[in-house]
């Protein structure tokens, strides 16, 4: 995201300038298999994308990025036999698999014209065609048989030679295998296969040449077609699934489910009524929730000063036990004092913290060119004063942070008087506390959010000293931290990330700008929610959002034991 | 009888009971205040849903003219009229009897009045009803296009509502049998007016939709030739069929769209090579044939893929490969199973209803399978007791098993290797003349088809076949009105007599009698004519042959072959003809007939100098048997043909440009020298 990381990419690419389509291939590839195989985790399954040049027999050659093999042995005897497997097995969460190779060249005439293609595990001998060892199946061209880990094969399909493509598809869900020959899928041929097998091909005839396609080409197969039958067979099985022995039963723990999640959240007049109707307790105290509904609702709506307030308020104990928390959410005020839309620099916007209609996006307050340009020169310098590297301007390099620290204090000249703002913010919020928030959740779909009209902490003067100075406490509250409670390297990457923000003219477009986009308000709001539930007693997560993740973690554990239907299971399809 | 004797006078007080609360229903209908005629239909359409007895009761008490007759009166109350539209709608569901009592009393008419109201709800509660009554088998479809008005007011009414793009294209999608019907829609912009509903939010219109086109589109040229150019939002018609084929779309829905894309190819709207046939619609039919399938399905895709692929070579050979395609087909034999016989009657019942369908499905999709490619036959035969199957087929109490099973053998006999082998083997040769001695002529034509192939020379069937008295039942078919039937015997005779004993030769023209030997010489069928010629030629061949049918039948012969040198004919009858001289002229008596008919060596003269050489080369071949040296009398032949300017004309002929024709005339030229 940042300066050295995208340096970098462009020396590579100045590296490969040369093979421009190289590159398009490989982004080809990227895409099709996300598409194909969303469940794969490649971190921890990475997928077939090549031949593997570490494992094959000496007669194979490889080229044209591993993919192109080639026989270069005396092809003699069945002993002259030579296969390569590709450079992974195949992960269990694809639950389909497929891959094609194009037979360039059947080899030389005179020759018997072996060449097989399929499947075997690792340390299956390479020296041999793919099918004649035990874990391990091919198609043979010469004659058309199926082997299947035995040296005599079944009759399965046509035979194949120069110009067909021949695929073949693993099915992880029923562990069966099918081929094709120029799209067209020529039936069972292996059933009961074994996990992590290796896609293979394996030559025995001088001057044969085959491609591979693992994704870096679109198939002659439709095996998207055929993935959409096997989803819908999954998804149909688990609409089918039978729950509940007794009646009711079901219905009442969603319900249970249901009203927890609501009271988690807060969303208080929701669960007062759905607890009512569906006839159920519920285990806090409406004030209560009505409390964490009103920091949840400050937090969201990019209001972070009043947050911090109402929950110390509130909460007393909460934030001074957990300085990391309280840290993250100072953090998140910087942010939304950038963003313009935390109350202290809206306050100094001339704005009352309270008006609704206010955001950035509101475009009569942001119009006025007023002090744009010497803003940006300001806060730039204010930046960039004394043993600031210029760099910075590519992003934060971790070794930064100190100098950023240095930087602050040696330029006094941008030291703001903040103690107005900061007082007014503050008391508009305390004498506001028992009234309604209103939560700014759709600035963006109003369509005023313009970037044109976006400015720095909402584009005023003063807001944007009290922000600097905001930062500074900060950066000093980190030290603090540190010195306390030893290095914490979430806390540093989060200070150094938000800080980030203020090296570019536009915040809001740079690779750091995300940071400003209201979603990243939700994780902030929900770790301190989960902190007041816990001073509370009460479990840090919903049930639901715990039975979502033991889905999600069903499903990853699935993926590891090689149970193929996990792919087409996802846990969002049923969450939206 | 005594136990019937003894329950009646029980079933008559439980029936007067139930027509009682029933009558009190019916009764409701007549009161004066149409406030109380309103509630009485209102309760009637409770009373009456889902209870096929009551519908019974109310039918037999004479509800229905009743009901018409509100629902017809301009005086009723548009809700009441809407009301009876829904009873009847009601009643409709019930069994096919009620069915046939509603369409006694003309509701169809009145329904179909009832729709030029302008109330939709009123229109849609009449279109429901008919689509009901209309997709009934009892119901004759005819009742849709008596009034001319209907099709042109129904279209006018598709895109009101939902509901009634539903049942309207649901009526048209039942009643749409026969070109006529066809035409008639096709009139009416049904295309036009249809096609917009395939993208339709509804899945049940979308549905309705797609089944009017395959039977618009199936077997009329004109309708596939129009649905290539249909645009639907932007897209190719065959492109949204595409679609519908995806796998994950409902099975009805994906075989319905690859039957639309099937007829669209097979009237040549879209080419055999195209992607759309060859990488969809094929493997999606072959899909259908799986055993996951269920049986009305794997009969549809079977039918539906024999019919796509039975004129190209290359879909046949694509199909024979896609998964397993011909061992698949073997498991449409074994219904009923025994495991359905032991685990439920219900399984059984079903499994015994589809049987003759599977079995004829797979036969004719076999049929289909190897109509050309020798490699598919040897593996269609090599199924797991595939010849078996067909003769038992061949057997079979329904004409639909042994038709298909008849094809399915007629498609194996054009190999000749199998001919040889798996059909000597099995002697289908039995079975198949069992089935010609009392079947449909359908069936005749298919088994005489196959019989002709049983009886080419290189055939072992041959010779059993002959010694079944075959040559009687061959000759009876010449006599058929069905000019394949007569075809198929004339055939099968002509391959018969190829190079035959002379007794066999002797039985065919004895069974066959000359009579109506000419009488297929005049045959208004040109390929009645074609192999009754090849018959004669067959018979005319090795010399003493030829003379012992000419001594017999040898002026009415050469009458014929002069009738057919002077009538209006073909190329190819004129060149059979002028062979059959040729041979004629070989033998050694026989040649007198030709040498003392100066009218026909004036015809064998003009023949030489014809345009076409095919006929050249034949009357030539003929002159020079007649001038061949080796025989006796040969140089009075000569010098008598010399005498009427031949040798001139062969002279003439040896410059032709044809090589063959020249040579043939040099050799002729030889005989004078020698």
């Amino acid at each position: 995201m940042s300066g050295p990381s995208s340096g970098c990419g462009f020396l590579m690419s100045v590296v490969v300038h040369g093979d421009l389509a190289l590159n398009e291939q490989e982004k080809d590839l990227n895409q099709r298999l996300r598409r194909l195989y969303p469940a794969v985790n490649e971190e921890e399954t990475p997928l077939p994308r090549s031949w593997s040049p570490k494992d094959k027999f000496s007669y194979i050659g490889l080229s044209q990025n591993n993919l192109r093999v080639h026989y270069k042995g005396h092809g003699k005897t069945p002993k002259d036999a030579a296969s390569v497997r590709a450079t992974h097995p195949i992960p269990a969460a694809c639950g389909v698999y497929y891959f094609e190779v194009k037979i360039i060249s059947k080899g030389r005439d005179g020759y018997v014209k072996y060449m097989g293609i399929g499947l075997s595990a690792q340390g299956v001998n390479m020296n041999r065609l793919p099918g004649w060892d035990k874990h391990s199946y091919g198609y043979h061209g010469d004659d058309g048989h199926s082997f299947c880990s035995s040296g005599t094969g079944q009759p399965y399909g046509p035979t194949f030679t120069t110009g067909d493509v021949i695929g073949c598809c693993v099915n992880l869900i029923n562990n069966t295998c099918f081929y094709t020959k120029n799209g067209h899928s020529l039936g069972i041929a292996f059933t009961d296969l074994p996990p992590n097998l290796y896609p293979t091909v394996g030559l025995q005839t001088p001057g044969e040449v085959v491609d591979a396609n693992f994704g870096q080409h679109p198939f002659v197969f439709d095996i998207e077609d055929y993935m959409r039958e096997w989803r819908t067979k999954i998804q149909a099985q688990i609409d089918r699934f039978p729950i509940g022995e007794r009646e009711g039963e079901w219905q009442a723990m969603i319900q249970k489910m249901v009203a927890s999640y609501l009271v988690h959240h807060s969303y208080c007049a929701t669960a007062e009524v759905f607890a009512k109707s569906t006839d159920q307790a519920v285990h806090e105290e409406l004030a209560s929730i009505k409390n964490r509904q009103k920091i949840q609702k400050l937090v969201l709506s990019g209001r972070m000063g009043e947050a911090i307030e109402t929950t110390q308020q509130l909460y007393p104990s909460l934030l001074e036990l957990n300085p990391d928390l309280l840290f993250m959410l100072k953090v998140r005020q910087f942010i939304e004092m950038v963003n313009g839309t935390d109350s202290e620099v809206r306050c100094l916007g001339g704005r009352s913290p309270k008006s609704q209609d206010s955001y950035p996006g509101s475009p009569r307050l942001f119009n006025s060119p007023v002090h744009k340009a010497n803003v940006i020169t300001d806060h730039l310098h204010f930046l960039l004063s004394p043993g600031f590297d210029s760099n910075y301007c590519n992003g934060v390099s971790s070794s930064k942070g100190h100098t950023l620290a240095h930087s602050h204090k040696s330029c006094p000249r941008t030291m703001p008087s903040p103690e107005l703002g900061v007082l007014n913010g503050s008391r508009g919020q305390q004498t506001n506390v028992g009234a309604e928030v209103e939560m700014e959740v759709d600035h963006f779909s109003n369509g005023v959010f313009l970037c044109s009209k976006r400015q720095l902490c909402g584009g005023s003067q003063a807001a944007i000293e009290r922000m600097i100075q905001f930062g500074r406490e900060l950066q000093s509250m980190s030290e603090h931290l540190r010195r306390e409670r030893g290095k914490n390297s979430a806390n540093k990457k989060m200070l150094k990330d938000a800080f980030s923000l203020l090296a570019y003219s536009d915040p809001w477009i740079s690779p750091v700008g995300y940071q400003l986009d209201s979603i990243r308000r939700e994780p902030v709001c929900s770790t301190l929610n989960s902190a007041i539930l816990e001073t509370h007693n009460l479990p840090k997560q919903p049930p639901l959002a715990l039975a979502v993740g033991q889905a999600a973690q069903c499903l990853s554990l699935m993926a590891r034991t090689g149970s193929g239907s996990c792919a087409f299971a996802s846990v969002d399809d049923y969450l939206h | 009888m005594m136990a019937c004797l003894l329950e009646a006078p029980l079933r008559i007080s439980v029936l007067s009971e139930v027509t009682a609360t029933s009558r009190h229903y019916v009764d409701r209908l007549f009161d004066p205040d149409p406030q109380n005629v309103l509630q009485g239909v209102i309760d009637m359409k409770n009373a009456v849903i889902g209870n096929n007895k009551q519908k019974a009761n109310l039918i037999v008490l004479g509800a229905v003219p009743r009901l018409l007759y509100l629902l017809q009166q301009s005086s009723s109350s548009l809700e009441l009229r809407t009301e009876c539209a829904v009873v009847l709608g009601s009643l409709a569901m019930g069994t096919e009897n009620n069915i046939k009592s509603l369409v006694d009393c003309h509701i169809i008419p009145a329904l179909l009045q009832g729709l030029l109201c302008s109330d939709l709800i009123f229109i849609e509660a009449c279109l429901r009803c008919l689509r009901t009554v209309f997709i009934s088998p009892v119901t004759p479809v005819q009742l849709l296009y008596t009034d001319p008005t209907v099709i042109p007011h129904l279209m006018s009414l598709l895109s009101r509502s939902r509901h009634t793009k539903e049942y309207i294209t649901q009526i048209f999608a039942h009643c749409c049998k026969t070109p006529e019907h066809q035409t008639v829609l096709f009139n009416h912009s049904a295309i036009q007016n249809i096609a917009p509903l395939l993208i339709s939010p509804s899945d049940k219109v979308r549905m309705q939709a797609l089944k009017c086109f395959s039977v618009l589109a199936y077997e009329n040229t004109q309708v596939s030739m129009t649905l290539v150019n249909v645009l639907v939002d932007g897209e190719q018609l065959s492109q949204v069929f595409v679609r519908m084929m995806q796998r994950d779309k409902p099975i009805e829905m994906q075989l319905t769209a690859a039957k639309c894309l099937t007829y669209m190819c097979r009237a040549g709207a879209i080419r055999t090579d195209d992607n759309c046939i060859i990488l969809k619609t094929l493997p999606c039919l072959v899909r259908m044939c799986s055993k996951e399938r269920l049986l009305e399905e794997r009969v549809e895709g079977a039918e539906t893929l024999a019919y796509l692929m039975e004129p190209d070579v290359e879909l046949q050979r694509i199909a024979s490969f896609t998964d397993h395609l011909v061992s698949m087909l073997a498991d449409y034999f074994k219904y009923p199973s025994s495991v359905s016989a032991i685990t439920d009657i219900k399984r059984l019942d079903h499994d015994l209803k589809h049987a003759h369908e599977l079995r004829q499905a797979a036969f004719k999709l076999y049929a289909s399978l190897g109509s050309n490619d020798e490699d598919i036959r040897k593996k269609i035969t090599e199924t797991e007791n595939m010849m078996d199957r067909i003769v038992s087929g061949l057997s079979e109490s329904s004409i639909k098993v042994r038709l298909a099973a008849v094809r399915c053998l007629h498609s194996l006999s054009r190999s000749v290797q199998q001919l040889r082998t798996s059909f000597h083997d099995h002697a289908v040769w039995k079975p198949l003349m069992k089935l010609l001695q009392n079947a449909p002529d359908e069936v005749l034509v298919m088994a005489s088809s196959t019989l002709c192939n049983l009886l080419l020379e290189f055939s072992p069937s041959k010779e059993p076949i002959l010694d079944s008295g075959v040559i009687e039942l061959l000759c009876s078919l010449t006599q058929s009105d069905s000019p394949a039937l007569r075809v198929n015997g004339i055939w099968a005779l002509m391959n018969m007599a190829f190079q035959a004993d002379q007794k066999v030769k002797v039985e065919i023209v004895r069974a066959l009698g000359t009579e109506q030997l000419f009488r297929l010489l005049s045959d208004p069928d040109t390929n009645v004519l074609m192999k009754t010629l090849g018959l004669l030629r067959n018979l005319l061949s090795t010399r003493p042959h030829i003379d012992q049918i000419m001594s017999s039948h040898g002026k009415q012969i050469m009458q014929a072959v002069t009738l057919i040198l002077e009538g209006e004919h073909s190329i190819e009858v004129k060149e059979q003809t002028l062979c059959i001289l040729a041979n004629i002229a070989d033998g050694n008596t026989a040649k007198e007939l030709i040498m003392t008919n100066d009218d026909m060596l004036q015809k064998i003269k003009y023949y030489m100098g014809h345009s076409n050489v095919k006929l050249q080369l034949a009357a030539t071949f003929c002159i020079s048997n007649l001038i061949w040296n080796e025989e006796d009398g040969s140089q009075e032949r000569q010098d008598k043909l010399k005498d009427m300017g031949f040798v001139d004309i062969l002279h003439k002929l040896t410059q032709a440009s044809d090589p063959n024709l020249c040579d043939r005339a040099k050799t002729a030229m030889q005989q004078y020298l020698a």
